[in-house]
């Protein structure tokens, strides 16, 4: 099914919605009633991707928008309002259960109701009910970890419930870290919120950096200099190389193999210093800007860097060699924090944890933004969706990621690496592939270029929301395993 | 299992000489602005208000690079990491010389500071050549590192780790969000506000070398920076 067909399908059965077709994109206004049906008919039916839930206010009016990706990677945004005296929308979190934690954030944010939603009420300030007990056995009880736990760790609140050894469930809960930075960017300049954009998550700044600038730049029609898109490939890559490697570091940790996360984290430590050598910073903050770079860098430096980087690669490799073949850390590893496809597909799950589970979604070859259109990269795949899984995922990508470092330095060509932005009202969503997965920025700005609204569907958040399938009738001690498998950041899904 | 142990004698020793030496390899440290300037436009730009003539309030510096990049002001950068301010009554006396634990507090970062402090046990820095030790928990901790912008639900949290620490025990502040909210910049309390803060640690974030300058400092084995306290 194409866009086109989906739309007289849409039409078909929803006659009443209004249909508005626009270059790769469908905007769909429905009554509120029909909205899940809407939305069931492009997820259940179309496998449309579900990307998020955004919402806005007018004067005595408040509307969400369900985003999706279309069959051919359109934006299909589902629109539906209600007034402000009658605060009611109908879930559509029972077709579309990617959905669940959006329109729980979004009941408790805007204070409204989603009619058959099973799980409403305070989801973000931590006000609400003790948490209930789903196991009835003798024994069972529920174990808190956090939100101040292990030795160095994010905060967050995990209940695990258990009836001593084993775990039957694990229930997370986040926002202890909500920093409001989305309502923070309200008023701001466009040029002041990429400071903000980077430090939603600060080991992976400048991918969000550049979320976010390209959607501010698609806004103005600003043209970024061709060299200024492919160091910014460059940088991108040498971040998720740099993220990737914290990952496997912490997950070497998480099975007592202190000899392995050391030597991973010597390469770590490395890499930041290759980051601080050439941008200034060792996580790239103040590089991406709207517009293109805040600073030209100079090729022989790039040059040196992918050779480190190439460096570091192949030490990692040798370190994966003995890796696996040390059965003490595969046995830890194979079949826990399983996540099935179904799984992944039903929560939204994105990044190298979804494409460890056999969801071989990647933006930047299915809607590929900025270079990657040229690169064309490969996306590695797996499909038992354990901690082995991801493991290897993580390993491919560093992989990969090094091809692209120096290909987008091959690309660059000389000349400018900054375009000036024209001011100009207007909304416009974007993607990129960070390197914990999908992550979606949407902007709006009025004529003096100040950010009135800003929305992001982070990474983090949807694999949060996918956790608990992983984290399902395991050990005890198998739980900080599972945990490092999945390397996410909790700072990017609180925001 | 003997393989693992011959791959780690193959690697020898990376670890920093400081303090014992100087440390200058590259990419250590982002940095922070020495020196301000006079130029209004550039004092203007600074989004956190970390200049004013002439003079840098560097707990205030998010390393965004802008007074020297894109106003193209040529700021006197320090490249170091000495950048801990102590209070001088606060450092610790002689039985803290060998061994302090120290517990960790996300307040609210964006992970950056969090992954700096991370690092201080990666074999670059291995702080325990020094005496620092991590601890899970507050009952045992001496030192409390807090990082990130103090966020209304992590207050109560950040409260009861305090209260939970035995006396005598000292608090260091690590990163722009800690010390002055940095680009955030709410209206809210910061640390200082609420508990009294004897490291300051500036930058965004502070890079490992910065934290070890300052664990040191609170312990009396290196002076403090002599920037004054905002
Ligand atoms: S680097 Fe940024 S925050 Fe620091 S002084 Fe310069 S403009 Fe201000």
């Amino acid at each position: 099914m194409d866009i086109s067909q989906l739309a007289e399908n849409i039409h078909e059965f929803f006659p009443a919605a209004s249909l508005f077709s626009g270059p790769e994109s469908l905007n769909i206004t429905c009554d509120k009633n029909v909205a899940p049906g809407v939305c069931d008919l492009l997820f259940n039916r179309a496998h449309c991707f579900f990307m998020g839930l955004d919402w806005g206010q007018q004067a005595d009016e408040i509307h969400v928008i369900y985003l999706f990706l279309g069959p051919g990677n359109e934006y299909i945004e589902v629109q539906t309002g209600t007034k402000k005296t009658d605060p009611v929308f109908y879930s559509v979190s029972q077709a579309v259960h990617a959905a669940d934690w959006y329109e729980r954030e979004a009941a408790h944010v805007l204070g409204v109701d989603f009619t058959g939603h099973p799980k409403l009420g305070d989801f973000v300030t931590h006000n609400d009910q003790p948490p209930t007990r789903v196991l009835d056995a003798e024994g069972a009880f529920i174990m808190p970890i956090g939100p101040v736990f292990s030795g160095v760790a994010e905060s967050i609140h995990f209940r695990l419930e258990t009836i001593g050894e084993e775990v039957i469930r694990t229930v997370p809960k986040l926002f202890y870290k909500r920093r409001n930075i989305e309502d923070l960017a309200v008023g701001r300049t466009s040029g002041d919120v990429v400071l903000l954009a980077e430090r939603f998550a600060g080991t992976t700044a400048i991918s969000h950096a550049l979320g976010y600038c390209m959607a501010v730049e698609s806004i103005s029609g600003t043209d970024v200099p061709k060299r200024a898109v492919f160091l910014r490939v460059f940088l991108a890559e040498m971040e998720r190389i740099r993220h990737h490697l914290g990952v496997i570091e912490g997950i070497c940790a998480s099975t007592g193999l202190g000899v392995a996360a050391s030597q991973v984290a010597v390469l770590h430590e490395e890499a930041l210093r290759i980051t601080g050598t050439v941008t200034g910073h060792r996580y790239g903050f103040g590089m991406v800007v709207p517009g293109g770079l805040s600073l030209d860098l100079p090729d022989d430096a790039c040059l040196t860097a992918v050779n480190q980087v190439d460096d570091i690669v192949k030490r990692l490799e040798g370190i994966e060699r003995l890796l696996v073949k040390t059965t003490t850390f595969l046995d830890r590893l194979e079949d826990v924090g399983v996540v099935t496809k179904t799984d992944a597909l039903e929560h939204g799950m994105v990044g190298p944890i979804a494409r460890a589970s056999g969801v071989c979604a990647d933006c930047r070859r299915s809607k590929p933004y900025g270079g990657y259109d040229v690169l064309r990269p490969e996306i590695p795949c797996e499909q038992e969706g354990d901690g082995f899984a991801r493991l290897r995922v993580f390993f491919a990508e560093i992989r990969q990621s090094t091809v692209l470092m120096r290909r987008a330095l091959e690309n660059a060509g000389a000349g400018p690496v900054f375009s000036r932005v024209t001011p100009k009202a207007g909304m416009k969503t974007a993607c990129v592939e960070s390197p914990r997965g999908l992550a979606v920025h949407r902007v709006r700005v009025d004529a003096d270029f100040r950010v009135q609204h800003y929305r992001v569907f982070s990474p983090s958040f949807a694999n949060w929301h996918g956790f608990h399938t992983a984290a399902e009738d395991f050990a005890f001690q198998d739980f900080p395993i599972i945990l490092a498998t999945f390397g996410l950041s909790v700072a990017e899904s609180d925001r | 299992m003997s393989r693992w142990a011959l791959k780690g004698l193959k690697t020898g020793v990376v670890t920093t000489s400081y303090p014992g030496g100087d440390e200058r390899a590259s990419g250590i440290s982002p940095g922070l602005p020495v020196s301000g300037t006079t130029n209004q436009a550039v004092i203007a730009a600074c989004p956190v208000h970390a200049l004013d003539n002439g003079g840098v309030r560097r707990n205030r510096c998010i390393d965004c690079y802008r007074c020297a990049r894109t106003q193209g002001e040529n700021m006197a950068w320090d490249r170091g990491f000495e950048w801990a301010q102590v209070k001088k009554e606060a450092v610790l006396p002689a039985p803290f010389k060998h061994a302090v634990n120290i517990r960790v507090l996300d307040a609210g970062d964006c992970g950056a500071c969090l992954s700096e402090i991370e690092q201080l046990n990666n074999p670059y820095y291995n702080m325990h050549r020094l005496g620092f030790f991590i601890t899970p928990t507050p009952r045992k901790a001496d030192i409390l590192i807090v990082a990130g912008t103090i966020t209304k639900q992590m207050r109560p949290v950040l409260m009861k780790t305090w209260e939970a620490m035995p006396t005598p025990k000292r608090l260091i502040a690590v990163g722009a969000c800690a010390l002055t909210h940095g680009v955030f910049g709410q209206d809210s309390p910061v640390l200082s506000d609420i508990l009294p803060v004897d490291v300051a640690i500036p930058g965004c974030p502070p890079p490992p070398l910065a934290i070890i300058h300052g664990l040191l400092a609170i312990t009396g084995r290196k002076p403090g920076s002599d920037w004054e306290v905002e």
